[in-house]
């Protein structure tokens, strides 16, 4: 496919057609801070960190690099007060979530959060998907997906693929950004799995 | 009436059948018109319709009077309504009891019955003639308005009204990329709420590379109180059919889908019975009116959530996938349903579409302001004395809407304020009656048009309370997906109802202009994007109080309940003991000819007390931000002369 200029913290960039600005910006060495992606999977856009500024017909706006295709001779600047202003509220939201997750203490030193921003809110998941994704995308097994929605959507292992699937691979859990997603599938083991007969 | 059965096989047909409809509606011929839309069918409009069809026969009148069952007529809240024709006197609120009265006096011997007709709530005046009652006198009602012309459920009805004819225009007259030149003309934006330019986005889909393209109608209509898009689908979904058609043949598509709301069956119902008669009549489905031109539209009926309403969650909803807004780009237009590209437009935008066909961009453009065009159907609900659907052109000033359609605020209240555009729209002061309504005029104050609610609120409403409540819907009904709207919303909701509680801090405000940014920037879809609109607004325009509420623990509206304390003044009891008797805790010490008094320490503010205390005695009050004035000595409490008597 033919390549695509852009403009990244005013560096010209090359990228090819089909690609997102997350991806143009990596390969010319410009970092910006993820959550929910992942190469290997579809674009998600769950945990906005990726937000980056474009500038086309001198508007402003914010998008979510990781999903956003690249266009001729857009505009990108991947920091500014008002990004960093939003990262911080994002990590603070998820820190309220998992204040001991290693990979957000790390942004909040980035960007200066404080983890006590916000009230506690329950349940340690920042339903970033990875986990969901993963297994249904790349194993293609759907061992664990979603339940109920909105806020209270929460992640579930079905314990009739888990079972059969899991011990054997446990792929998702190093993607994890919590610790959230072994302690439930420790929980669901405990109470769903039959232990295999080798150690009884 | 006798059905038109023959397929229609040319545009001469379709003329022919129109003609033959409007024959058989003789203008002279007594014609009654009974609102049969759900809102009316909620208070015995079925039974109303059946004494109608009965009476009739009884009285030998079914070949001399026309009777007919309609769509909602937008006064919902006065139904059932009935027309009689040609005269157009309009009764409100008719029961059956009322039906034989109506034929024997109103049908044969041509008199009014007084008591059923509209009374101004102001003056006392009557009015009798539909168009003379000033909720429908102010409006424009040129997409609404047929409703009240046409029986749904026959085609003929709206074959007699020159229905299709615009469809044949698009066919024989125009070339495609006219009618997407028609439509950018005339400058229709959409009514489903981003308002984008129609004609716009049906060129993208026009010019998207493909051969499979789809047309969807958007009516999920999940703003809670708006049912102007069930209104025009129950009551004429001919106009809905005959916009989609139009659409199709401009972009070049032939299959489309409607997307009903779960909760709409009588709307789902008169769309299938629409769908199958026009098929029967071949103006959907293969070769339509004989142009070789083939286009099929199924119905499929949505899960219900608020964010399915949104175009790519919807899609995905329609795949039977769970309804979650998805990334854009690619747009619906490049990539959309199954992955073809797809025109998705909301109902009311549809049903503009005939129109502007028929009579032209021009006439359509020349209606409203310079960047919103034609008519826009609004929900008004809330403190007003006239509730319903309002059709009005756009630039209408809002004070127009209320005082003139709407009748002003009831119970002796005053305006305060007014949001437009749904749960996540702006709340709107005083001050800004006099904007025209527009997409842009709206959001550049902070609001918006959205798909059309509008909400009016009285000053005994707390602004910050309006703001929590909003909040705390659109908290709900985020998808959960993105985490500036569900981490966002949570945190916002949370502060929101702290304030209401009197426990706001001093840093509370930054936080939730903060957490606004967050999602009005950072968000993945319209609803997180759209949903700090009611904190915004109203720390913009009601920023007094907020400061009351956290500052000094007030809330000026006397509104919030753990803000309030009720309090009896000793000067105005008259010991008549009712108010003893109603509080459900006891809470009041009084006895015969003894200054009752409130004891703080059991009171819940249930308020029971001042809704009983009579009038002439008015001794009850709400207090806040202030200290409970302490309880007259022992000694003082006895009342000189006669208890019980002012
Ligand atoms: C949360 C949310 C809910 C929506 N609900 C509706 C709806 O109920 N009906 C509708 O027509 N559009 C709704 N929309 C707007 C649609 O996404 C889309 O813009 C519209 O259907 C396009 O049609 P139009 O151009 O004719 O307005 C909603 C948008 C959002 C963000
Ligand atoms: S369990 Fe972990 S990987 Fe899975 S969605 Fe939650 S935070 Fe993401
Ligand atoms: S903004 Fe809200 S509703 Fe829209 S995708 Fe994000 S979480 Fe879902
Ligand atoms: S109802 Fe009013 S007047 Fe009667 S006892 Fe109570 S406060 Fe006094
Ligand atoms: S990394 Fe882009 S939205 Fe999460
Ligand atoms: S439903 Fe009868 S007037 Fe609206």
């Amino acid at each position: 496919m033919s390549d695509v200029t852009l403009q990244i913290d005013g560096k010209q960039v090359a990228a090819p057609a089909g690609a997102t600005v997350l991806d143009a910006a990596s390969a010319a060495g410009i970092v910006i801070p993820t959550l929910c992606h992942h190469e290997r999977l579809a674009p998600f856009g769950g945990c906005r960190l990726c937000v980056v500024e474009l500038e086309s017909r001198g508007q402003h706006r914010l998008v979510a690099s990781c999903a956003h295709p690249v266009e001729p001779d857009l505009v990108v600047r991947t920091r500014s007060d008002k990004i960093d202003r939003i990262r911080k509220s994002l990590v603070e939201l998820l820190l309220a979530h998992a204040p001991d997750s290693t990979r957000l203490k790390e942004l909040a030193r980035e960007y200066g959060a404080d983890r006590d921003r916000f009230e506690p809110a329950e349940g340690f998941c920042v339903h970033c998907g990875l986990c969901v994704r993963y297994c249904a995308e790349i194993k293609k097994l759907h061992a664990v997906g979603f339940i109920d929605r909105g806020i209270r959507k929460e992640i579930s292992f079905l314990p009739e693929i888990a079972s059969r699937e899991c011990a054997g691979c446990k792929e998702c859990f190093p993607l994890c950004p919590t610790s959230y997603l072994q302690a439930a599938y420790v929980l669901v083991e405990a109470l769903a799995f039959p232990p295999p007969p080798s150690t009884r | 009436m006798s059905r038109v059965e023959q397929r229609l096989t040319s545009r001469d047909a379709l003329e022919q059948a129109i003609r033959t409809a409007a024959s058989r509606r003789d203008p002279k011929k007594r014609t009654i018109s009974t609102c049969g839309g759900t809102g009316c069918l909620a208070c015995e409009a079925t039974d109303v319709i059946t004494a109608f069809r009965d009476e009739l026969e009884k009285q030998g009148l079914t070949a001399e009077v026309e009777f007919r069952s309609t769509g909602c007529h937008g006064f919902c809240e006065k139904g059932p309504i009935v027309v009689v024709d040609p005269e157009e006197t309009c009764y409100l609120q008719v029961t059956p009891k009322d039906v034989p009265e109506i034929v024997s006096q109103t049908i044969r011997a041509g008199k009014v019955i007084d008591r059923l007709l509209y009374v101004d709530p102001l003056t006392g005046a009557k009015s009798v003639r539909e168009s003379d009652i000033p909720f429908y006198k102010n409006q424009k009602r040129i997409v609404f308005g047929p409703n009240r012309k046409i029986d749904p459920q026959r085609i003929e009805d709206y074959l007699a009204i020159g229905g299709y004819r615009a469809l044949a225009k698009a066919l024989f007259d125009l070339s495609p990329d006219e009618i997407v030149a028609e439509v950018k003309a005339s400058k229709l934006r959409g009514r489903g709420g981003a308002g984008f330019p129609t004609g716009v986005k049906w060129e993208f889909t026009q010019k998207a590379p493909g051969d499979t393209k789809y047309l969807v109608v958007n009516c999920d209509e999940g703003d809670p109180g708006a049912y102007m898009d069930r209104s025009l689908m129950e009551g004429n979904p001919h106009s809905v059919i005959e916009g989609v058609l139009i659409g199709a043949v401009a972009v070049g598509s032939h299959e489309g889908y409607v997307y009903v709301r779960q909760e709409y069956p009588l709307a789902v119902k008169n769309l299938g019975i629409a769908i199958e008669q026009a098929e029967e009549l071949g103006l959907l489905g293969k070769d339509i009116l004989g142009s070789g031109f083939e286009f099929h539209l199924k119905v499929h009926r949505g899960a219900g959530a608020f964010v399915c309403g949104e175009e790519t969650a919807l899609l995905m909803s329609l795949e039977g996938r769970p309804g979650e807004p998805r990334p854009r780009p690619p747009y619906p237009a490049v990539r959309g349903l199954w992955g073809k590209p797809t025109n998705i437009n909301n109902v009311e935008t549809w049903a503009n579409v005939p129109l502007i066909i028929n009579e032209g961009s021009a006439a359509f453009a020349s209606i409203g302001t310079e960047t919103s065009k034609g008519t826009k159907i609004f929900s008004l609900v809330g403190k007003i004395a006239n509730t319903g659907l309002v059709e009005v052109p756009m630039g209408i000033p809002l004070r127009d809407v209320i005082f003139k359609i709407g009748g002003g605020i009831p119970g002796g209240r005053k305006f305060k304020a007014m949001q437009t555009g749904g749960p996540s729209g702006g709340c709107l002061p005083e001050a800004l009656l006099d904007l025209p309504v527009g997409f842009d005029e709206l959001t550049k104050v902070g609001s918006m048009m959205g798909s059309g609610g509008m909400i009016v609120m009285d000053d005994a409403t707390c602004m910050v309370d309006v703001a929590r409540y909003f909040v705390d819907f659109l908290t709900e009904e985020s998808c959960g997906k993105c985490v500036p709207c569900r981490e966002g919303l949570r945190q916002m909701h949370r502060i929101l109802t702290r304030i209401t509680q009197g426990k706001g801090r001093q840093d509370d405000l930054a936080a939730l202009e903060q957490l606004s940014e967050t999602a009005v920037e950072a968000s993945l879809c319209a609803l997180g994007k759209t949903a700090p609109n009611p904190f915004l607004s109203t720390l913009r325009y009601f920023r007094d109080e907020y400061e009351a509420h956290i500052n000094e623990k007030r809330c000026p509206a006397l509104s919030c309940k753990a803000l309030i304390s009720y309090y009896i003044d000793p000067a105005r009891c008259r010991a008549c003991m009712i108010c003893l008797k109603k509080c459900p805790t006891q809470a009041i010490d009084g006895g015969k000819k003894r200054i009752h008094v409130i004891d703080q320490a059991k009171c819940t503010n249930c308020g029971t007390c001042l809704e009983v205390c009579p009038a002439k005695f008015d001794a009850v009050r709400k207090l806040s931000g202030v200290p409970v004035p302490p309880p007259p000595p022992d000694d003082q409490r006895t009342i000189a002369g006669k208890a019980n008597e002012p």
